[in-house]
């Protein structure tokens, strides 16, 4: 379609009875981008996806994917998207080329051109050998395996994937992100929501942080690093007599004057600027104190960090008041 | 970060003609796949082919020594369009089990984000369920033609009688739809659906004549439908029918009850039924 963006949601809200799912949720994404949505359980991550995808109608504000308004027209929404949800969307009674063939047809291909389309799907998602079984006795990765298949289907314009590695194990995982790597390298755009800060670096091209019903942040995963800071010098100390020493002198190279300092394990650490290349001096000033160092490292911020300073609360911790219902 | 007006782009529009087509197809598609499930696990269809011929077992042998018709005649011959009766109301629990157990898994998520017309996952399993109740028909003629019972009339009273059947079996399974839609669980389905279903079956002439009912009782079970079912099939297939000297309207037209009671039971419940069905899918 001639529209700017693959999806594009403004002001979405909507309440369970007392919990606010959304709380006027913008987002925008690109035609064939991957945008990871990364947030703790119970930010509003799953409810977006619902709405997007026409399963739930949001109680204010407007949202348009592939061109279309997903309240006006859910019909032609239904029509450019694929959907994995959390929990396997599958016929356990069926087998796994059923399922798909069954699909295939659902989404308005003739049953000769679901056949074939599903041997296709079957034989990329690693799944030949157990075309004929049916779902029933398939492994958890098996099946997620073939909900993604599903969802490919009808080969969509837009791809909403709902946590897709959860309980996925390591073989099924590597399966999923390349087939996401593909499909965006063919100009598919993807959402997917994500709690594992390593799978939105990995796979996303843009990140969007969601807590609480809304997106507090946004950008590409360097621009998200950028904005706390950027590399830190971490010195472990031998002597924890040491401590306050090791922590002046860093403090006349750090970009800061007040280094944090942990005394369990000995640490200290500030954002330095250039760090590699300051190291040198720090080591000369430190020997030169007689400060005797165990460890020292350049670390760079990960998503975790990101996500600790700007929701005040770690990523995995999950809401109280809201369990993962949605 | 407030994105300009969404300009919305409207689709091809479909004509009223194509989207029924469409429609017709998933609802084929669904029936199929409910019939391919009934393929793997055959044991599925037990309700309705060995518990009919129990069922005539236990009716005619048991029950059948001591019950005597007011007018005489065949009990074997009177209790087939009871049966008949009881198959098809019992349509109705097994489509809002099935239903609720599929509402339980996130098979209908996939379903909904698919472009199928709303009411094509109801249909798809009242009208496979239909299919199986007509494979529940024959068993019962069989077993019936086992015992001595015999179409007495002509053939297309036969047909009519196995017709009106067939459409007041999908009447009842949009009832089930309509229940299954209301119910949480599979489990409380199956324990509510048996609930009406038994009461509704045995206050009726279904088994027994009403001649000899409390006054309360007889004018229920003479305006139930499944007395009108039984009594239709009665009428057409020939043999005793005590029915006939009721006075109560239903009972001196059976088959126009029966047709009455249908699309009035469709007119309501397939409505309903997509009405509950939207309602409890979007929140």
């Amino acid at each position: 379609m001639n529209s700017t963006f693959a999806i594009e949601a403004t002001g979405l809200r909507k309440v369970f009875g007392k919990t606010q799912a959304l709380a006027g949720l913008d987002l925008q994404v690109g035609h064939g981008e991957i945008l990871g949505m990364l947030g703790p359980n119970g930010a509003g991550k799953t409810t977006t996806v619902r709405v997007l995808t026409t399963l739930l109608r949001p109680d204010a504000g407007r949202a348009a994917v592939a061109g279309h308004d997903v309240l006006a027209e859910p019909g032609e929404v239904r029509r450019l998207i694929g959907l994995t949800g959390q929990y396997a969307a599958l016929d356990e009674c069926l087998t796994g080329r059923a399922n798909l063939i069954m699909i295939g047809q659902l989404g308005r291909l003739s049953h000769k051109a679901a056949r074939i389309r599903a041997a296709e799907l079957l034989a990329r998602f690693d799944l030949t050998g157990a075309a004929d079984r049916g779902v029933k006795t398939y492994s958890g990765g098996m099946r997620r395996r073939l909900d993604l298949a599903a969802s490919l289907v009808t080969r969509p314009k837009v791809l909403f994937l709902d946590e897709p590695s959860t309980g996925l194990d390591p073989r099924s995982r590597m399966v999923t992100w390349d087939a996401v790597r593909a499909l965006a390298a063919d100009g598919t755009t993807v959402l997917l929501t994500t709690q594992h800060l390593d799978e939105a670096d990995q796979l996303a091209d843009r990140i969007a942080v969601v807590d609480r019903g809304m997106v507090i942040a946004d950008g590409t995963a360097d621009q998200l690093k950028a904005k706390i800071g950027g590399e830190r010098v971490v010195l472990t100390v031998a002597a924890e007599a040491d401590l306050a020493t090791a922590g002046r002198v860093l403090a006349k190279h750090a970009d800061d004057l007040q280094p944090m300092t942990e005394r369990e394990t000995r640490t200290v650490q500030a954002p330095v600027t250039k760090a590699a290349r300051r190291l040198p001096e720090i080591v000369r000033d430190l020997d030169a104190a007689g400060v005797l160092l165990d460890d020292l490292s350049i670390r760079h911020p990960s998503l975790d960090d990101v996500f600790l300073t700007l929701t005040g609360h770690a990523a995995e911790q999950a809401d109280p008041s809201e369990g993962d219902q949605l | 970060m407030t994105a300009a007006a969404i300009p919305a782009i409207p689709g091809p529009a479909e004509s009223l003609p194509n989207r029924l087509w469409w429609a017709v197809k998933d609802i084929w598609v669904l029936c199929r796949r409910s019939i391919a499930r009934i393929a793997r696990e055959p044991e599925q269809l037990m309700d309705v082919t060995i518990q009919p011929v129990v069922f005539v077992l236990l009716f005619s042998y048991v029950f059948g020594s001591a019950i005597h018709l007011p007018g005489g005649g065949s009990y074997h011959q009177y209790l087939i369009s009871g049966m008949f009766g009881m198959a098809m109301a019992g349509s109705a629990p097994g489509t809002a089990v099935g239903l609720c157990a599929d509402m339980t898994t996130g098979l209908i998520d996939r379903f909904r984000s698919l472009p199928i017309a709303r009411s094509a996952v109801l249909a798809g399993r009242t009208v496979s369920d239909l299919i199986t109740q007509i494979l529940g028909i024959l068993v019962i003629v069989a077993t019936g033609l086992a015992i001595g019972w015999r179409a007495e009339n002509s053939i297309g009273d036969a047909m009519l009688a196995i017709g009106l059947s067939v459409l007041f079996a999908f009447a009842m399974t949009w009832v089930g739809a309509c229940g299954g839609m209301l119910m949480r669980n599979a489990e409380a389905a199956q324990a509510v659906g048996f609930l009406f279903f038994l009461p509704l079956t045995f206050c009726s002439n279904a088994f027994v004549p009403t001649q000899g009912m409390p006054t309360l009782l007889r004018d229920f079970a003479n305006w139930n439908p499944m007395s009108a079912i039984a009594a239709a099939c009665r009428t057409l297939f020939g043999g005793p029918n005590p029915a006939a000297t009721v006075h109560a309207w239903p009972m001196q037209h059976p088959e126009l009850a029966v047709l009455v009671w249908s699309i009035a039971l469709i007119g309501i419940f397939a409505p309903a039924a997509v009405i509950l069905y939207k309602r409890k899918v979007l929140r």
